[in-house]
């Protein structure tokens, strides 16, 4: 068989092919030569065959027939074969083959032996690919290699130790003493790879970080006054030929050092008052005309941001931070955003004055900066400087890329909700988002406009209006739309009566707003979800507007047939309203209520006081599709983050995320599914069930079976506490109990906890108390509700234990409930 | 960390790929088609560095090739940049006229 080819024509032959399957033809047959010659058994090419192996396996080919030969050739004696072998095992072995052990072997020898690239090549590998257990057998031997003279030796060792380190962290204190004299070194090499060993054990482990930085011992052999004395050497050291890059000398080793500085000084005061007087001189001495020094005034400004500097070299800081962003060259403009929206949260002020530039970054073409510069930008805005950012932040929003919009739409709407100096200046721009970028806002955001738009009381007409000329052009953007066809819906009577201030009144009959609504319910460009709105707004319309109740009839009778099965719902429901219900039609289409302040984030939350009425702190996010009634227990269950439940079996599943709203929402789906009338909660029943409107000061749990007879749980010591019964109508397995505590001493009863216990197969929630003292004389009492679910509708028991303080003495008291009447539980 | 090590040329082939944390073959082609796309479609005067997934690209080219470093949050960009020249200078010295 003739020699096979070496690598470089290999390499030729490659590149000379034209379309990628040729290359694969090439490939192949190379690779069907190779093998027949591992085959053979050649010791003479071996070595030639692999390297083009593994040529072959960086163009993406696989290779891993050729494993067994780089251990072949690791275990060879000639140095040429070893050196590919392991280059071989660093790149196709790795842990997960279970060849890789078979080397270890090797390695140790290599590692012991008389020339030194022998054994750096031994240490590179190890410290390439080295599994867990590789690394704990060599690891002595690594650590051995660490302590020698020879500093091409040391080196290599320390990046090994590294990686050892990585693999297996207990092994750490094993390199510790050797780390005592590695920065005594005059070889930078050695040097950096020492700072990098160093940094990964002060990262990895929080006592060998207060190891290193502890006082008390002889100064010379600390490390930070070290550290600080290298660096000081390479910033004085005039030129020095083997270090020099453009004029600093080795600046990848200041790099790391200051690295090194920030890990140690981070949230302790000796090190960073040991560091401020080196920091101050990189600072001003470093040269700035190139990269390579912009590059060590980065690395400084970071580390003095992050230790615990003193005021003036912070100040230093953020000037250097702003004489890059006034820089031309793009790259020091993006690390100088980067890095000031680090500091944003710390040093807000002096941000502050370089806010006109970042502003200006705004308008830069550069992509990676303009997302910075619009990070940055939002991170800024503050009261005073509202109205000017905003302006800038809109003339963005217009102009950017498609990936940035719906991120600049949320930032301008929370920005705008947190500080906007007028209702009507955040509605204006509320429009100008929706109008700009329409389509690209969050969906999430419709609720929250929508609540904003309720809660302005006096904008309304205003808004409305403002809202109709919007979609009267254009109505393809979705969240434009819908929020335009809830106003319009809801405040439809102030739009036809003319009756804005803020603006010249427009002149609509009401065909044309129910033209445009129509308009949107055929339209082909609108999302069901925007019908769905539309719908709605037009059947609340049919109790504002006079004249054209019919028409709205009749499109409400057009859609009982829709395909869509949301539309068709909503419209049998409507008509149902319209025939049998007509006379609590005007009720149920009411104006909303205003709605209180929602929180975005965190669950939602019910505060219960007597168990009849509540205030709902409401959450915002809609649930993924309208009605889904999904399992009732568990919702009703969940709804509240029920606080004081010992020593109750806690409720099934806990942490269901943020969608406790969705829950409440389906539990109104369900009590409104069939469309029959339900006796209090009116009004509410016809709105589009994703909107948790109207749920404040209604009663959940009034429901109609309330005819339980109540009963006294515990009558002792002057203290009467009373249960009353609801079944929710919803749910069967549900009883929802309201304890009353009363008390007929002289004497107050402070710091009551009610507790109360279930068999197994009940499930309890305690919800908070109205209070925790009892007045005397009966002149006040506690209320609390329990919440008790009985899938298996057993007798309810209960096992209570009250502590209170009376008569300055603490008391505690258990007792067990046995006096259920049947109609609680079964 | 420096995360991967890439030479490609303007076609789009591999000419040197190093990765310091295994990834699976198949994977790194997809990933070099991308990396490349991604620094191809940046201008003359627009900056090195490209957030790319959840790491960072460092990006320079020399004539027809691209030299693209992949780092993750804690490198500093700048750093790499100069280390990319720094290579290609050693580079330059050791096999002359690069």
């Amino acid at each position: 068989m003739p020699a096979p080819i070496r690598l470089r024509e290999l390499i030729r032959t490659i590149r000379t092919a034209r379309t990628q399957a040729e290359e694969r033809e090439m490939i192949q047959k190379e690779c069907a030569a190779i093998r027949s010659s591992f085959r053979e058994e050649d010791n003479t090419y071996r070595c030639r065959n692999v390297a083009k192996l593994l040529y072959m396996h960086m163009l993406g080919y696989p290779a891993h027939f050729g494993q067994l030969e780089c251990l072949k050739l690791i275990a060879s004696q000639k140095f040429t074969d070893k050196r590919i072998g392991y280059l071989g095992a660093m790149l196709l072995l790795d842990e997960r083959q279970d060849v890789h052990l078979l080397m270890t072997n090797c390695i140790k020898n290599d590692l012991n032996h008389s020339t030194q690239y022998v054994q750096g090549l031994a240490l590179c590998t190890l410290g390439c690919m080295g599994s867990s257990e590789m690394c704990r057998d060599l690891a002595g031997e690594v650590e051995k290699l660490l302590k020698t003279s020879n500093s091409y030796l040391r080196k290599k060792a320390a990046l090994c130790a590294v990686h050892v380190i990585r693999k297996v962290p207990e092994l750490m204190e094993m390199f510790l003493p050797a780390t005592k004299n590695l920065l005594n070194e005059k070889n930078h090499g050695v040097l950096h790879t020492s700072v990098v060993l160093l940094t990964e054990m002060c990262e990895r482990s929080p006592d060998m970080l207060a190891h290193f930085r502890k006082v008390g011992q002889l100064s010379s052999s600390q490390l930070v006054p070290q550290l600080v004395r290298i660096l000081k050497n390479l910033i004085m050291s005039g030129y020095s030929p083997e270090h020099d890059v453009s004029g600093i000398s080795d600046p990848f080793l200041q790099v790391r050092i200051l690295r090194l500085l920030r890990i140690l000084g981070r949230n302790d005061d000796d090190s960073s008052e040991a560091m401020n007087d080196i920091l101050a001189q990189v600072a001003t001495n470093t040269e700035t005309s190139k990269n390579v020094g912009n590059a060590i005034l980065y690395e400084t400004v970071l580390t003095i941001m992050d230790i615990k500097s003193e005021s003036g070299l912070r100040v230093l800081a953020i000037n250097i931070l702003g004489r890059f962003l006034l820089n031309n060259d793009k790259n020091i403009r993006y690390v100088a955003l980067t890095s000031l929206l680090k500091t944003v949260q710390t040093d807000h002020n002096a941000v502050q004055r370089h806010r006109s530039t970042i502003v200006d970054c705004l308008k830069d073409l550069d992509v990676s900066i303009k997302r910075r510069a619009m990070e940055l930008s939002f991170a800024l805005v503050n009261g005073n400087n509202v109205r000017g950012m905003m302006k800038e932040l809109l003339y963005f929003l217009d102009s950017c890329e498609p990936e940035f919009k719906a991120d600049c739409a949320s930032g301008i709407f929370l920005a705008a909700e947190k500080y906007a100096p007028s209702k009507r200046w955040h509605i204006d721009t509320i429009m100008r988002v929706l109008t700009t970028a329409g389509s690209y806002v969050r969906d999430d955001a419709v609720p929250n406009l929508i609540q904003l738009i309720t809660n302005s009381v006096e904008m309304h007409a205003y808004t409305v209006q403002r809202l109709y000329k919007a979609i009267l052009g254009d109505y393809s953007q979705q969240p434009l739309v819908q929020v335009a066809s809830w106003c319009i819906g809801e405040y439809g009577d102030l739009l036809v009566s003319g009756q804005c201030e803020e603006e010249e009144p427009i002149q609509v009959t009401e065909d044309e707003v129910l033209d445009i609504l129509e308009s949107v319910l055929i339209s082909n460009m609108s999302a069901s979800v925007t019908r769905g709105y539309a719908l709605t707004a037009i059947m609340k319309l049919s109790t504002r507007f006079t004249c054209t109740v019919n028409r709205i009839k009749k499109i409400v009778s057009i859609y009982g047939s829709s395909i869509d099965v949301e539309l068709q719902q909503r419209a049998v429901e409507y008509n149902a309203l319209f025939k049998k219900y007509d006379h609590m039609r005007p009720a149920l289409l009411e104006r909303m209520p205003v709605m209180e302040k929602v929180t975005t984030n965190g669950p939602a939350e019910i505060v219960q006081t007597n168990g009849e009425t509540e205030t709902a702190v409401l959450e915002t996010k809609p649930p993924p599709s309208g009605l889904q009634p999904t399992n009732q227990a568990n919702d009703l269950l969940d709804l509240l983050g029920g606080s004081d439940i010992t020593p109750v079996i806690p409720t099934a599943p806990t942490s269901k995320p943020a969608s406790a709203g969705g829950e409440l929402l389906d539990l109104l789906g369900d009590l409104n599914l069939t469309g029959s009338p339900v006796s209090a909660p009116a009004p509410q029943i016809a709105q589009p069930p994703f909107l948790l409107d109207g749920l404040i000061s209604q009663p959940l749990f009034n429901d109609i079976a309330a005819g339980i007879p109540s009963i006294t749980a515990y009558n002792k010591n002057g203290l009467k506490i009373d249960f009353t019964f609801e079944r929710s109508n919803t749910n069967p397995s549900v009883t929802v109990i309201t304890i009353q505590a009363s008390n007929s001493t002289e004497l107050d009863m402070t710091d009551f906890v009610f507790q109360a216990a279930v068999p197994k197969t009940f499930q309890l929630q305690l919800l908070s108390p109205s209070s925790s003292v009892i007045p005397a004389f009966n002149s006040g009492t506690i209320t609390q509700v329990i919440k008790v679910l009985n899938p298996q509708k057993q007798q309810l028991r209960m096992r209570i234990k009250l502590t209170y303080n009376h008569k300055g003495s603490a008391m505690q008291d258990l007792a067990e409930v046995n006096n259920f009447p049947p109609q609680s539980w079964q | 960390m420096i995360k991967f090590f890439l030479m490609v040329n303007k076609q789009g082939q591999t000419r040197l790929s190093r990765y310091y944390e295994h990834v699976e073959i198949n994977k790194r082609t997809i990933l070099e088609a991308e990396v490349i796309k991604n620094c191809l479609s940046r201008s003359k005067d627009e900056c090195s560095f490209i957030e790319y997934k959840d790491f960072k690209l460092v990006y320079r080219q020399y004539a027809a090739l691209f030299i693209v470093v992949g780092i993750d949050q804690t490198e500093n960009e700048m750093a790499v940049y100069e280390l990319i020249h720094n290579f290609v200078e050693v580079l330059d010295k050791y096999f002359s006229r690069v």
